[in-house]
């Protein structure tokens, strides 16, 4: 659905983006992910036919995004990074006329329009123009505004920015329904929870750069697991160390009468650990095992490029 | 072309939840007209006149119309303005024409057009000017009065996405006054140097208001020759469309590619 290859885009000096591959099936969704600057916003724009890309190629359902831009526009939908919507006119009149540029016929847009409003719970504001409406509110008109068309494949650009618990959950249903019923999505967002609940599949970028891609388990995996060894006292402190780096463990790390280490993942089993250490005579008085979060995973990733 | 429409229509919809932006659209008019009617009518006298005044009235109301619709100022602005926001993008990633946009723009202002030149006329018709013209010629003469503001915005825009920021966009408002200036809008070009003569002769403001004298049977200005000036009305046409037929392409290029 969505295919790239060795996208690149430079901005005068900068290179924004750098040799991207990215590959979407249909009805997945695939979160993009990296700190600020990192050219998440660069890669949808070029996607979205926005920006030329400088070097690489990007087909969405099999259209070149460089030379079949128009067959690329109707086959997508597009909320930005900033609220695309006319402060000037009411929530209703913003989807009407998206409704009328997506060639609906009149009744049809009113009827959608009120349709969409009511399903994002917005129909209290809707004959407002949009100036007096908060943030969050703006976001979601904008991301309902994308979903006019039906379109098979959904650029959303950090879509849940800025909203409360409540209309993120709203925005998370939908997206888990549009997939449901074969939308192709590509979103980037800040929130690790969040991609880790949406998305098949994950891309981490940093500096244009792809440093790491695959199912939240896979890249949960590939930071490995951090054991971590309570002792009752200070006394066995050393031996700690010293088992756990025998057991395969990097960036030993000790606080007050905690000792933990990082394993490759699936490598240690709990049993296996505390038998070990009971073997070596050292007292326990709690242990552990702990798989990192998904926001570990993006430090830890992120880091290392800096 | 017909995308063009709702996006016309977007704009006309904002501007009636705007009462500032009516008020402004009522008024400027009206100002416009009493002001240089009765401050240069007071001062300026027609060739083979004896003073000004009335006659000099009947003279400038062609050229405040031609000087209204050639007022490209606020499409260049808010083309700038809206290059690169949110909406554009939006826009821009729709399946509709790349020149939808930018012509539902030059549409809606054609609308604002249609309403203060009608109201310039009927302030026109209080101080003294007369249309002594037949029906047709008047028609006419407001098709090419139109068509001269539709091309006007194209080039306004155009301008706006070249210059791409509303700042920049604001300054060079000011550029836009000497072709008004350099023309027979408010004075015949008798008067002025030859060589600045010749190019207010070949202006196409000049040719426009020579154009609306003539139809509108108003007092004109003597052509000193000049074939744009002694063929106003073919010259307007030929200037008009000639100006869209340049920048309707390069604008909507422009538009297709900011921000790639
Ligand atoms: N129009 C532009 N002109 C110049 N540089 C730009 C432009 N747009 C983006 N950049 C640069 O390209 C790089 C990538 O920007 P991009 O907007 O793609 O990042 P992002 O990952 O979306 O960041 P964020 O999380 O802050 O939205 C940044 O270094 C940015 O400064
Ligand atoms: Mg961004």
């Amino acid at each position: 659905m969505i295919e790239a290859e060795g996208l690149g885009r430079g901005y005068g000096e900068v290179q924004a983006l750098e040799s991207l591959d990215l590959s979407v099936p249909e009805g997945t969704v695939c979160a993009l992910l990296g700190p600020n600057g990192a050219g998440k916003t660069t890669a949808i724009r070029i996607l979205a036919t926005l920006l030329a890309p400088d070097t690489g190629t990007a087909r969405i359902c099999g259209y070149d995004v460089a030379t079949q831009g128009a067959q690329v526009r109707r086959r997508i939908g597009l909320a930005g990074q900033h609220a695309a919507v006319d402060e000037a006119l009411t929530g209703r009149d913003n989807l009407f006329i998206l409704g009328l540029m997506h060639h609906l016929g009149r009744r049809a847009a009113r009827a959608r329009a009120a349709e969409l409003l009511q399903r994002f719970d917005l129909e209290a504001a809707a004959d407002r123009p949009v100036k007096g409406w908060s943030g969050g509110m703006r976001r979601r008109l904008d991301l309902i505004a994308s979903l006019i068309a039906e379109p098979p494949v959904l650029f959303l650009d950090e879509p849940t920015t800025g909203l409360d618990p409540h209309s993120r959950d709203e925005i998370h249903s939908a997206v888990a329904e549009l997939t449901r019923s074969g939308t192709t999505v590509l979103l980037t967002t800040q929130y690790l929870e969040e991609a880790d609940r949406l998305a098949d599949n994950l891309m981490v970028i940093d500096s244009g750069r792809e440093i790491a891609q695959g199912t939240p388990e896979e890249l949960k995996d590939l930071i490995g697991a951090r054991v971590e060894v309570v002792l009752p006292s200070d006394e066995q402190i050393s031996q700690a160390e010293q088992a756990l780096t025998a057991l395969g463990g990097d960036d030993v790390a000790v606080q007050e009468h905690r000792v933990s280490a990082t394993v490759k993942a699936g490598s240690l089993t709990l049993p296996e650990l505390v038998r070990h250490l009971d073997e070596l005579g050292i007292t326990l008085q709690d242990t552990g095992i702990r798989r990192p979060t998904l926001d570990e995973v993006f430090l830890n990733l992120t880091r290392s490029t800096r | 072309m017909r995308d063009a429409l709702p996006a016309a229509e977007r704009l006309l919809t904002s501007v009636i939840r705007n009462p500032a932006f009516i008020l402004v659209l009522v008024t400027a008019p009206i100002v416009l007209v009493l002001i240089f009617g009765f401050i240069f009518g007071g001062a300026i006298a027609l060739p083979g006149e004896s003073s000004g005044g009335q006659t000099y009235r009947e003279f400038l109301l062609p050229g405040l119309l031609v000087m209204t619709a050639s007022n490209i100022v606020p499409s260049m602005v808010s083309a700038a303005k809206e290059n690169h926001s949110g909406l554009t993008d939006r826009f821009r990633s729709l399946p509709i024409s790349r020149a939808a946009v930018p012509a539902g723009s030059a549409l809606a202002t054609l609308v604002y057009g249609v309403i203060s030149f009608s109201i310039m006329m009927i302030c026109g018709l209080v101080v003294g000017w007369r249309i002594r013209g037949s029906l047709a010629d008047t028609l006419l003469a407001m098709l090419i009065l139109l068509l001269f503001q539709f091309s006007a915005s194209w080039i306004g825009m155009y301008l706006g996405y070249l210059f791409d920021d509303e700042e920049t966009a604001g300054q060079a408002a000011i550029l836009a006054i000497p072709p008004g200036m350099v023309s027979n809008v408010f004075v015949p070009t008798e008067s002025m140097p030859a060589w600045l003569g010749t190019i207010a002769a070949w202006n196409p403001l000049s040719s426009v208001a020579a154009a609306l004298r003539e139809l509108f049977g108003n007092p004109s200005a003597p052509t000193g020759g000049a074939w744009p000036l002694e063929n106003p009305v073919t010259a307007s046409l030929i200037w008009t469309l000639g100006l869209l037929a340049v920048f309707v392409p390069l604008c909507t290029l422009r538009y297709a590619r900011a921000g790639r």
